[in-house]
């Protein structure tokens, strides 16, 4: 047997995610406990929660800082309404088509902003997501720039009843941002993990040990669109309506998602859900302060990338070893089996 | 492993020539190593030492030349298919994966450089981390050692990927005279194992403890080659490399 074993988990990891799995039961029993307008509160939450953590997968892991996300929220949203009008296909199913176009668009997508690195990468997948909205308000059979609604015939297809068709969508909300973050985790927890963190880390050196950067972050950049399209297609599933502007708008769906991950903590799977939690805290608590609120948020950004620049999660785990995914890899020694004599009874 | 004349060549650089602008960094190098070898590369700041290292292992594209690896052609191949196909280096400024741990910076590299089951890895890395003196800062992150463990990290993990051939680039630069003789055993070791070493280095002392062949290099072209300890006297090597004279 080996004399060293390497641990995935730490204390901290076997008490939080316990913690975290309760969480997520309370969660789901949330129709019982709550109502529709706190449903769709939590419903709005998960979707910001899951595109944070995909984004901090781009950003924070493959080194990938994209402004343009919102191009996949958008155009994840235009093929479920598309498939559902257009072609009659069941709104429920029209979820993981979305994805599906999205990854087949995210290809050429990634063909041409792969040659772009850094801030030009960033202003070209925004570019992009512009190039997207304008092909989407030229779109005139879903009402072209003023968009459209979907209509109650296709609505009533979801569930029959508007209190369980929120309580279905509610769940694949939860389900999706859920399905999502497991995907993260077992993608980091993966050798391809360490792949995502040594190209973020040294592009040069990675390649020169034997990692195929751009295979490696094309089959993220295609898997983070793919999620980001099924994400954005629950939540217009969700309004019932869509317009280019509100589809692929760069605020709600890329700055905000910025924010998120910046103040939780880019590069650690904890980090975005903290950032949603603290940032729908400030949202519910200030948000009728009009304009003020907005000056609030940027002094929270600037306040935590001055004086925490790690987030507030990379603090606490930085100081405190706190972790809830054992994600890590500690290389320990394997403690020395019991001899017999040890067993004895003293006599 | 003693190579001999009749072991087969396991780098072959031939016509080798590459330019930045007006500075001709390889000027038609045509350079053999054979397998089992030790070959040490000399030369000024300048020379193109490095930029050879970044032909030989795909980082560099070179204007003209090819680059052969166990008698195939891999010029056009990526680096990581070259480090795939067993080799490997180290930077002369180490370029460790900051955020990574000691230990995960080996596994990163075993998993992908020698194609192996992340599991299967483990063992072999902390046997590396172990002969490399890292042990003690295995959980420890990259991105924290100071510069002697970073030179060790470098070669370590470069040993992770199971290499045929090593090419390290100035790893006893900055070292104490006892660290260097830890490093020196530490290469000697590897070679003992059957690795191909090419190794740029400017401390001389090392390099002669190791190599049994030394090039030297210097405006794009090799002007020396011999034993390291016959190279260093030759007048012109002593004029280019030392800054002594011809004459003197």
């Amino acid at each position: 047997m080996s004399a060293i074993h390497v641990a995935h988990g730490t204390r901290a990891s076997r008490i939080g995610l316990p913690l975290f799995l309760v969480l997520l039961a309370v969660l789901a029993a949330a129709p019982w406990w709550t109502d529709r307008q706190g449903m769709r509160l939590l419903g709005e939450i998960y979707a910001y929660a899951a595109l944070a953590s995909l984004w901090n997968l781009l950003a924070g892991y493959a080194g990938l800082v994209t402004v343009g996300q919102q191009a996949f929220v958008g155009l994840g949203a235009y093929a479920l309404f598309s498939l559902s009008l257009l072609l009659g296909l069941n709104p429920l199913w029209g979820i993981p088509a979305a994805g599906l176009v999205a990854a087949l668009a995210a290809v050429p997508v990634a063909a041409l902003t792969f040659r772009l690195r850094g801030a030009y990468f960033a202003i070209g997948t925004w570019v992009v997501a512009e190039v997207f909205r304008l092909f989407a308000a030229q779109f005139t059979a879903l009402g072209g720039g003023s968009g459209t609604s979907l209509p109650a015939s296709v609505v009533a297809s979801i569930a029959s009843g508007r209190a369980a068709r929120e309580q279905l969508l509610y769940w694949l909300a939860l389900g999706l941002a859920v399905l999502v973050l497991l995907a993260i985790l077992l993608l980091l927890r993966s050798r391809h993990g360490l792949a995502l963190a040594a190209i973020r880390d040294n592009e040069v050196a990675a390649r020169s040990c034997g990692i195929e950067v751009d295979r490696t972050r094309l089959v993220v950049f295609v898997l983070a669109s793919a999620c980001a399209a099924m994400v954005g297609a629950l939540i217009f599933l969700q309004k019932l309506r869509i317009s280019p502007d509100a589809a692929f708008s760069v605020n709600d769906w890329t700055a905000l998602v910025i924010f998120i991950a910046v103040i939780g903590g880019i590069g650690r799977v904890e980090g975005p859900l903290i950032g949603t939690a603290i940032f729908f805290l400030l949202r519910e608590t200030l948000s009728q302060l009009g304009s003020l609120y907005l000056m609030v948020l940027g002094a929270v950004a600037i306040a935590v990338m001055l004086f925490a620049p790690r987030g507030l999660w990379g603090v606490l785990a930085d100081r405190l070893g706190w972790q809830v995914f054992p994600l890590a890899r500690r290389l320990e020694a394997r403690p020395p089996m019991l001899s017999t004599s040890s067993l004895r009874e003293p006599s | 492993m003693t190579p001999s004349a009749e072991t087969a060549p396991i780098l072959e650089l031939k016509g080798i020539r590459k330019r930045f602008g007006a500075v001709v960094v390889a000027d038609g190098i045509d350079l053999s190593v054979r397998e089992g070898e030790a070959l040490g590369i000399l030369g000024p700041n300048g020379a193109g030492k490095t930029t050879l290292f970044g032909m030989v292992t795909g980082t560099v594209r070179p204007d003209a030349g090819r680059v052969l690896f166990e008698g195939r052609d891999v010029t056009a191949l990526s680096p990581a298919r070259r480090c795939r196909q067993g080799m490997a280096r180290s930077f002369q400024v180490p370029q460790p994966f900051a955020g990574l741990t000691v230990f995960e910076n080996l596994v990163a590299a075993a998993s992908f450089g020698a194609g192996e089951g992340e599991r299967a890895t483990y063992d072999r890395c902390a046997d590396i981390l172990e002969r490399c003196g890292l042990m003690a800062q295995a959980n420890g992150r990259a991105g924290g050692l100071r510069l002697l463990d970073r030179k060790r990290l470098e070669l370590a993990r470069a040993l992770a990927t199971r290499p045929k051939l090593l090419l390290l680039d100035e790893v006893a630069g900055g070292l104490t005279e006892q660290e260097c003789a830890v490093l020196v055993d530490l290469v000697r070791e590897v070679r003992a194992g059957g690795v191909t070493v090419v190794w740029i280095e400017h401390v001389l002392h090392a390099l002669v403890a190791v190599a049994n062949r030394v090039v030297v290099l210097h405006g794009g072209r090799l002007i020396a080659e011999g034993r390291a300890d016959e190279v260093v006297r030759i007048p012109a090597v002593a004029e280019v490399y030392m800054g002594i004279p011809m004459d003197a």
